[in-house]
C-alpha cells in the first residue's frame, strides 16, 4: 500500500438486486491528485463516488479514506464533499446561505462565518451574488455556487458527478480550466466523474477507464490515450482504426504481421507467437494520405490502396473517411500544414484514389478480443 | 381564433353565472341581513343597524369563538402531526403501495361525512365497539365517558379532515427533490437538521395549505359537535346553525356568519402575503 494514498478501494463489489454495478474494484487515489473515472453511463463510475462519499454500501470490499475504514461512518462523518450532477441547491436559501450551510454544522459563526464563505465566493467569483437564491443563477453560476458550497468546507476529497454536462459547449471549455485552476490553487484531491473523453484527457492527472463494473486502464491521460490496454479503451477514449492482422514472423519486439496481403515489421510490448491473430491500432491523425502522383513506386508498394469515400471539413482539420480496396473503411484526421506544399490544400474530393499508411511506432497492438 | 370566441363566452359566462348565482349573491345577502333589524313577523325588518355586530361583542358569543378557534388550532395541529409522517411515507413509499395508500386516504371521500360521524358516535358510545372491546379485554370495569366530550369531538373533526391535510402535504413532499437531502447529509447535516433547515422549510407551501384546508372547515363543523359534543361544545357553526333554524335570528345568523366569512378571508391574504415574500426570491 502506497503511503500517500488518502483513498484506497480494496476489492470493492456492488450489486443492485441481481445487477453488478461494480466488480471488484481496487483503486487508489493519491494526496492532491486529479483523478477521472472516465466511462459510459452505466459503467459504476458514479457508484463509486456515491460509495465514497457514504450514500451507498459496499456489499463487499474495503474503503479507506486517509487509512480509516468507512463502511460504517454517515455521509456526513465524512470528510468529503460532493458536486453533483444538478448541483443541489437549496432553492429556499440565498448563495450565501448555500455555501454557509457546511460551515455553520461545523459550529463556525459571525464574523468568522462571513469570511470563509465570501471567500468561497470569491473563488468562484460570485461574491457579489451572495444574497441570491438558486433560482434568479444561470446553470454556469449555479455550478459554481455547488462549487463553493463544497470545498468551503475544505474537505479532503471533492467527488464531482459529471458537473459540467448540463453546461453548454464553451461554457463547459472555461469550467473545465477553472476547476483544473481551482483544483491545484486548493490542493484537494478531485475525484472527477464524466463519460466525455476529451474533458477527461484535457484536466485530469490520471484518468481511469471503466467498462461494466470494472476499471480497464489506470494510467495517466497519456498512457490512456497512447498506449490503451485493451480494445475498448482504445475505442472509448477517443477516435480510433482498428486494422486486423496475423503474426507470420516472431522476434520479440518486432513482429511481422500479414495486414491486407502486406508484411508490416511492428514493435510490441505484448508477447504474441506465431499464427496470432492482433488488431492494429491506429489513430485518425497517425494516418497518412498519400494522392495518386505522391510518392515513388517503391514507396507505394508498401502502402495500401483506398479511395476517400467521404470528405469533413472541420476548421483547422480535414477528416476523411477512406476505404480500403479490401473494404475496411478508416476515418483520418490531416492537420493544415503550411511548409508541406503538397498538402497545403486538402482538397481532396469524395471517389479520389489515395493510399495510406501510417507514423510506425505509433500504432498499438493488441490481442484480438473476439 | 374567431371561431373559438363563442366557446370561451359560454365557458367563462357559465361559470361566473354559476359563482354569481350560487356564491357572490348568497353572501351579498348575508352580507344586507347581517345589518339589518330583526323583524315581527318576517325574519327581517328593512332598517340598518349594526345591533348585532354590536351582540357578537357580548362575551357569551366571544368565548364561543375564541373556543371554536382554539379547537380549530388544536385540530389542525393534530391533523398536521398525523399527517406529515403519513404523506412522508407516502411520498416514500413505491409506486404501486403509494397508489393503495392514496386511495386509503380518499376513500372516506365516498361516503358522506355526516354518515361516518355517526359511524363514530357507535364507536364511542356508551355501549359502543370501543368500550365494548375494552371490557372485553378486561382493561377497564366500567364503560369510559367517550362520547359528548371536547375530545370526542376533535376526534371527530381530526377524522373528518385529515385528508384535506394529507394530500397538500403529500404533493409538497412528492415534488421534494431527494437529491437535496443528500446534499445535506453531504454537507454534515444530520435527521434532524435535515428535517428542520431542509425538508420542513421546502414542504411550507404544503404545511400552509393543509393548514388552511383544515382550519377553516373546522371552525363551521357544526355537525361534529352536534353528535359528538352533545349540546356541550357550542361552535361558531352551531351557533349559525342555531340563530338560522332554532331562534330564527336572521340577522345575528348572518352576522355571526360574516365575521367567520371575515376572519377566513383575513387568515388567507395572510397566506398570500406569506406566499408572496416567500416567492419573491425566485422571481427572476
Amino acid at each position: 500500500m502506497k503511503s500517500d494514498a488518502v483513498i484506497e478501494l480494496r476489492n470493492v463489489s456492488k450489486a443492485y438486486e441481481r445487477h453488478t454495478v461494480l466488480r471488484n474494484i481496487n483503486l487508489q487515489v493519491r494526496a492532491g491528485e486529479f483523478l477521472t473515472l472516465l466511462g459510459p453511463s452505466g459503467c459504476g463510475k458514479t457508484t463509486i463516488l456515491r460509495l465514497l462519499a457514504g450514500f451507498e454500501q459496499a456489499d463487499s470490499g474495503e474503503i479507506l479514506i486517509a487509512g480509516r475504514d468507512m463502511r460504517a461512518l454517515p455521509p456526513e462523518q465524512r470528510h468529503i464533499n460532493t458536486v453533483f450532477q444538478s448541483y443541489a441547491l437549496f432553492p429556499h436559501l440565498t448563495v450565501f446561505e448555500n455555501v454557509a450551510f457546511g460551515p455553520r454544522l461545523q459550529g463556525v459563526r459571525g464574523a468568522d462565518l462571513q469570511e470563509r464563505v465570501l471567500e468561497a465566493l470569491r473563488m468562484v467569483k460570485l461574491e457579489d451574488y451572495s444574497a441570491r437564491r438558486p433560482g434568479q443563477l444561470s446553470g454556469g453560476q449555479q455550478q459554481r455556487v455547488a462549487i463553493a458550497r463544497a470545498v468551503v468546507n475544505r474537505p479532503l476529497v471533492l467527488l464531482l458527478d459529471e458537473p459540467l454536462s448540463a453546461l453548454d459547449y464553451k461554457l463547459r471549455k472555461a469550467m473545465q480550466i477553472e476547476l483544473k485552476q481551482l483544483q491545484r490553487r486548493l490542493g484537494i484531491t478531485f475525484i472527477f466523474v464524466t463519460h466525455d473523453q476529451e474533458e477527461a484527457l484535457s484536466m485530469s492527472d490520471r484518468v481511469a477507464v471503466m467498462n461494466a463494473g470494472r476499471i480497464e486502464q489506470l494510467g495517466t491521460p497519456r498512457q490512456i490515450y497512447e498506449t490503451p490496454e485493451n480494445l475498448f479503451v482504445a475505442r472509448f477514449v477517443g477516435e480510433i482504426n482498428t486494422l486486423f492482422g496475423r503474426v507470420v514472423a516472431v522476434d520479440p519486439p518486432y513482429y511481422d504481421i500479414c495486414v491486407h496481403e502486406r508484411i508490416v515489421r511492428l514493435k510490441s510490448k505484448f508477447i504474441f507467437a506465431s499464427g496470432d491473430r492482433v488488431n492494429i491500432l491506429i489513430r485518425p491523425e497517425d494516418l497518412r494520405i498519400w494522392r495518386e502522383h505522391e510518392g515513388s513506386d517503391e514507396e507505394r508498394a508498401t502502402l495500401f490502396p483506398a479511395a476517400v469515400e467521404d470528405v469533413v471539413y472541420k476548421g483547422s482539420t480535414v477528416d476523411l473517411i477512406i476505404r480500403l480496396d479490401n473494404g475496411d473503411r478508416l476515418s483520418t484526421t490531416q492537420f493544415f500544414n503550411e511548409d508541406d506544399q503538397a498538402i497545403v490544400n486538402l482538397d481532396f474530393q469524395p471517389g479520389e484514389r489515395v493510399f495510406v499508411d501510417w507514423v510506425h511506432d505509433w500504432e498499438v497492438i493488441l490481442p484480438h478480443e473476439d | 381564433m374567431k371561431t373559438r370566441e363563442p366557446f370561451k363566452w359560454v365557458a367563462v359566462g357559465t361559470i361566473w353565472t354559476w359563482l354569481a348565482l350560487f356564491a357572490l349573491l348568497p353572501n351579498a345577502m348575508v352580507l344586507v341581513a347581517s345589518v339589518l333589524e330583526r323583524g315581527q313577523d318576517q325574519f327581517f325588518a328593512f332598517a340598518f343597524t349594526l345591533a348585532s355586530y354590536r351582540r357578537l361583542l357580548d362575551p357569551l358569543y366571544l368565548s364561543v369563538l375564541l373556543d371554536s378557534l382554539y379547537l380549530a388550532a388544536l385540530t389542525t395541529v393534530l391533523c398536521l402531526l398525523i399527517g406529515y409522517p403519513f404523506a412522508y411515507l407516502l411520498a416514500q413509499a413505491p409506486a404501486r403501495r403509494r397508489a393503495l395508500l392514496l386511495l386509503l386516504v380518499i376513500i372516506p371521500f365516498w361516503t358522506s361525512s355526516l354518515v361516518r360521524t355517526y359511524a363514530m358516535v357507535i364507536l364511542l358510545k356508551t355501549n359502543g365497539l370501543i368500550n365494548q372491546m375494552l371490557l372485553g379485554l378486561g382493561w377497564i370495569s366500567e364503560p369510559l365517558e367517550l362520547l359528548y366530550t371536547t375530545p370526542a369531538v376533535i376526534a371527530g373533526m381530526c377524522y373528518a379532515l385529515l385528508p384535506f391535510m394529507i394530500l397538500p402535504l403529500y404533493a409538497a413532499l412528492e415534488k421534494l427533490d431527494r437529491r437535496l437531502i443528500e446534499a445535506a447529509h453531504d454537507l454534515g447535516a444530520g435527521r434532524v437538521t435535515i428535517f428542520r433547515r431542509v425538508i420542513i422549510p421546502l414542504t411550507l407551501p404544503g404545511i400552509i395549505a393543509g393548514a388552511m384546508l383544515t382550519f377553516l372547515p373546522a371552525l363551521g363543523m357544526f355537525y361534529v359537535a352536534d353528535l359528538l359534543g352533545g349540546a356541550k361544545t357550542m361552535l361558531v357553526g352551531n351557533l349559525i346553525r342555531d340563530q338560522f333554524l332554532a331562534a330564527r335570528d336572521w340577522p345575528f345568523g348572518s352576522a355571526a356568519s360574516a365575521m367567520l366569512t371575515g376572519l377566513m378571508a383575513l387568515l388567507m391574504w395572510a397566506y398570500y402575503q406569506s406566499s408572496r415574500r416567500a416567492n419573491r426570491g425566485a422571481l427572476p
